[in-house]
């Protein structure tokens, strides 16, 4: 049997030496190919738990495995390299061009000049840029060109598994539904296996398949969209509802003004 | 004044080479300390704040005294070794320069160095992590590279710094471009100061500018900046060393020492000449302090210098009795002899003793013809000594002898003493006996009735080494009882005067000339 991309068994975090608990005892599977949305307030845990997965936060208790292979069996900086991770301040590098900030992770692992080039290129196109961007740095680029830069960059080492963080957050309106559009495209034609943390309702009924919500460190509910909506508790339902609400309110607002 | 400056030029590109030698091997070893500490001290907060903490406090301590402190510190352990392992090392010069400017160099680079790593935007630092980057790939493709502007800014800094300190090495016996300062402070030649000041403040800004491109260049990216600047970084660097190598000549290489006054440069010259025509190389070690120069010539840094019996006598041999001259003298040799195996080759044939003087016509208003006359008016009055005079044990003797309490007693060096009793700043001072310039202030020698002031012969010291090489002794032999008092003080006051001045090296040579006859 195939392992799922992502098991998560009873994993607790707290920081401030216990004083704050981040996440308490979350059990979580993700199968392959799955588009999921981790949603929830501020300080809900989800950012911790999605960081807990590639190891750049350490549980206190509880075991973390990818593909089946329990983090410590692997260091954390080569299970990394296998691992898509883009997140809201992008983080590219600013003395590296385009092209050397997309190609870092294949450079990493050792792969040919020409080979990196090749794929750099290829993930231009991807990503929907220019391919005349690949010598340009960082500072010149637009927010939103940036992200696809870091969306290739992520998806450099052809990885199948990709954590993102609010990867859409501080664009505008606009562009942030156009990424999020091409990204879920990208999701489907490359197969990937997609955890996305997200706090806008909105966006995680847009491009997710499930849904889990978070609360107070501990997942509130787990489910399809649709299966949220007639959720038990009501308070999942009315947060599943808030987009409904939302469209009917601005609705009746341009109504009124017409 | 042409041939003064020409006199200065013609030393240019030892001095030059010798400072930039020691500024830039500081430098880099300052790089080479401070920058993997700073990678540490970025990592680990606790160390960081012991590091910061520790360089800051280095930075506290007076230059001038961190390199003279070095000194002890590397006599004391190349004993050590030489006891351990049988190997000694200088402990004069450039070793204990280098490690004190060393030191201070840390500050600078150790500071922004941390700073700049710590201050790397953390979305970079996330990302790095996230694309599999181990730590020390981080180091040095993300943080390295995004700190180095502000790590070269600190750089920047330290190479000031060390450029500008390196001018007081020459105390502790390293040539630096700090040796126009010291021996035209101490003759009153202005030109030599200003012209050793603008020597290393205009290879501190050459420098300063070529690392401001360097740091340009990294800021904006831009490597042909980078490029540009650490090419004429190395091109002046390798320029200035290139007339070091060419020391290398024929001829045994000895050293001889110097303290910090006129009579002490002429006399190293007169002795530096005499070698020098026997065949032998000659490094001179200007300025030296009393004891640095004495411990230097037990140990064997130097080869010879000329010191005074009674400075000896109370300060190495702490004696407080104060016998006749000859029986001071002969007692002195056994004793040095015996206990460090430093000869005393002979005495010059004038002394230089402590002396107190005092304006002639303030003596005579007040009455005051010996020390005796003087403790009555003491408390009225203001004592001015050189650096030394306060801190040795004559002046311990003679304070309780004659119990002179003063007004206020204060430090000059030598020449600036003078002046401030010719000005009226100072009433009473720590003079020299063989100084033209008793006679020329028009001042007068107290007389000591209680011969509380020692004799103070000057002789030649040499080196345990060099108290059995028979060639070095015998073109030192001839200037043992050559020298008069008449003629050294003239010497003496054509170093010192402010009209028609002379260099310590024509005053040599016509002193040599005089006593020759």
């Amino acid at each position: 049997m195939v392992p799922p991309m992502v098991e998560l068994r009873g994993i607790s975090k707290s920081f401030d030496g216990g004083r704050t608990h981040a996440v308490r005892g979350v059990d979580l599977v993700i199968g392959r190919g799955e588009f999921v949305a981790l949603v929830g307030g501020s300080g809900s845990g989800k950012t911790t738990t999605l960081k807990m997965i590639n190891g750049l936060v350490a549980p206190d208790t509880g075991q973390v495995l990818v593909a089946g292979e329990a983090a410590g069996a692997v260091a954390p900086h080569l299970l990394r390299r296998r691992i898509g991770y883009v997140f809201q301040e992008i983080g590219l590098f600013p003395h590296l061009t385009v092209a050397e900030n997309i190609g870092i992770t294949p450079k990493l692992m050792g792969e040919p000049k020409d080979a990196i080039a090749a794929r750099v290129a290829e993930l231009l196109d991807l990503v929907g840029l220019p391919r005349d961007f690949a010598a340009r740095r960082p500072a010149a680029l637009s927010g939103g060109q940036r992200q696809r830069v870091g969306v290739a960059r992520a998806l450099a080492a052809k990885p199948s598994l990709m954590l993102m963080d609010e990867p859409f957050g501080a664009l505008d309106p606009v562009t942030r539904d156009a990424l999020g559009r091409d990204y879920r495209a990208l999701h489907e034609n490359l197969g990937l296996t997609t955890l996305m943390v997200t706090h806008d309702i909105t966006e995680a009924v847009l491009l997710a398949d499930r849904m889990v919500i978070m609360d107070a460190g501990a997942i509130r509910a787990d489910g399809t969209p649709a299966a949220l909506l007639a959720a038990p508790d009501a308070a999942v339902r009315a947060l599943m509802e808030t987009p409904r609400r939302q469209a009917e309110r601005v609705r009746e607002r341009l109504e009124a003004s017409a | 004044m042409n041939e003064r400056l020409a006199a200065a030029f013609g030393l240019l590109p030892s001095y030059l080479g010798q400072h930039v030698l020691l500024s830039a091997s500081a430098l880099v070893l300052g790089i080479a300390f401070s920058l993997p500490l700073a990678v540490v001290a970025s990592r680990n907060p606790r160390l960081r704040w012991g590091a910061l903490m520790g360089a800051g406090l280095i930075q506290t301590i007076p230059s001038l005294a961190l390199l003279a402190l070095f000194f002890p510190l590397l006599l004391a352990l190349s004993a050590l070794s030489r006891g351990l392992l049988g190997v000694g090392f200088q402990a004069l010069g450039f070793l204990p320069s280098l490690l004190a400017l060393t030191l201070y160099s840390t500050l600078p680079i150790l500071r922004n160095a941390t700073t700049g790593i710590l201050g790397v935007d953390p979305a970079a630092v996330e990302a790095a992590k996230g694309v599999g980057m181990t730590d020390r790939q981080r180091l040095f493709m993300v943080e390295l590279p995004l700190a180095a502007p502000v790590i070269m800014a600190g750089i920047r800094t330290a190479a000031v710094w060390t450029i500008g300190t390196a001018t007081l090495s020459t105390p502790v016996g390293q040539t630096s471009l700090g040796d126009y300062i010291f021996s035209g402070l101490q003759t009153e030649d202005w030109v030599l100061v200003l012209f050793g000041c603008a020597a290393a403040a205009g290879l501190a800004l050459v420098v300063d500018q070529l690392l401001g491109l360097i740091e340009a260049g990294a800021a904006l990216r831009d490597r042909r900046r980078v490029i540009a600047g650490a090419a004429g970084l190395i091109v002046g660097t390798l320029a200035a060393l290139a007339p070091l190598a060419h020391g290398a000549g024929a001829g045994e290489r000895v050293t001889i020492g110097a303290k910090n006054f006129s009579e002490q440069y002429i006399l190293a010259t007169v002795m530096s000449d005499r070698l020098r025509a026997a065949g032998f190389q000659v490094a001179e070690k200007d300025d030296l302090g009393s004891a640095v120069a004495y411990q230097a010539v037990a140990s064997g840094e130097i080869d010879a210098y000329v010191d005074y019996s009674g400075t000896l006598w109370t300060n190495v041999l702490k004696r407080t009795d104060t016998p006749p001259r000859a029986q001071l003298l002969s007692e002195l040799t056994q004793a040095l002899a015996a206990r460090d195996h430093v000869e005393v080759l002979g005495a010059l044939g004038f002394e230089n003793a402590y002396a107190l003087a005092m304006r002639r016509d303030q003596a005579d208003r007040l009455g005051i013809h010996s020390i005796a006359d003087l403790a009555a008016h003491a408390s009225d009055l203001t004592l001015g000594s050189d650096l030394e005079f306060l801190s040795r044990p004559e002046w311990a003797a003679l304070k309780s002898a004659y119990g002179l309490n003063f007004k206020a007693e204060r430090r000059f060096q030598p020449t600036f003493m003078y002046k401030a009793v010719t000005s009226g700043a100072v009433d009473v001072i720590s003079a020299f006996s063989s100084d033209g310039r008793i006679a020329a202030d028009d001042l007068v020698v107290l007389t000591d009735p209680k011969q509380a002031i020692p004799p103070y012969d000057a002789v030649i010291l040499l080196s345990p080494k060099r108290s059995t090489d028979a060639r070095f002794k015998a073109a030192l032999q001839p200037l043992i009882g050559a020298i008069p008092v008449e003629a050294m003080r003239k010497a003496n006051l054509s170093v010192d005067r402010d009209q028609d001045k002379q260099t310590p090296a024509q005053a040599a040579q016509a002193l040599a000339k005089a006593i020759a006859r």
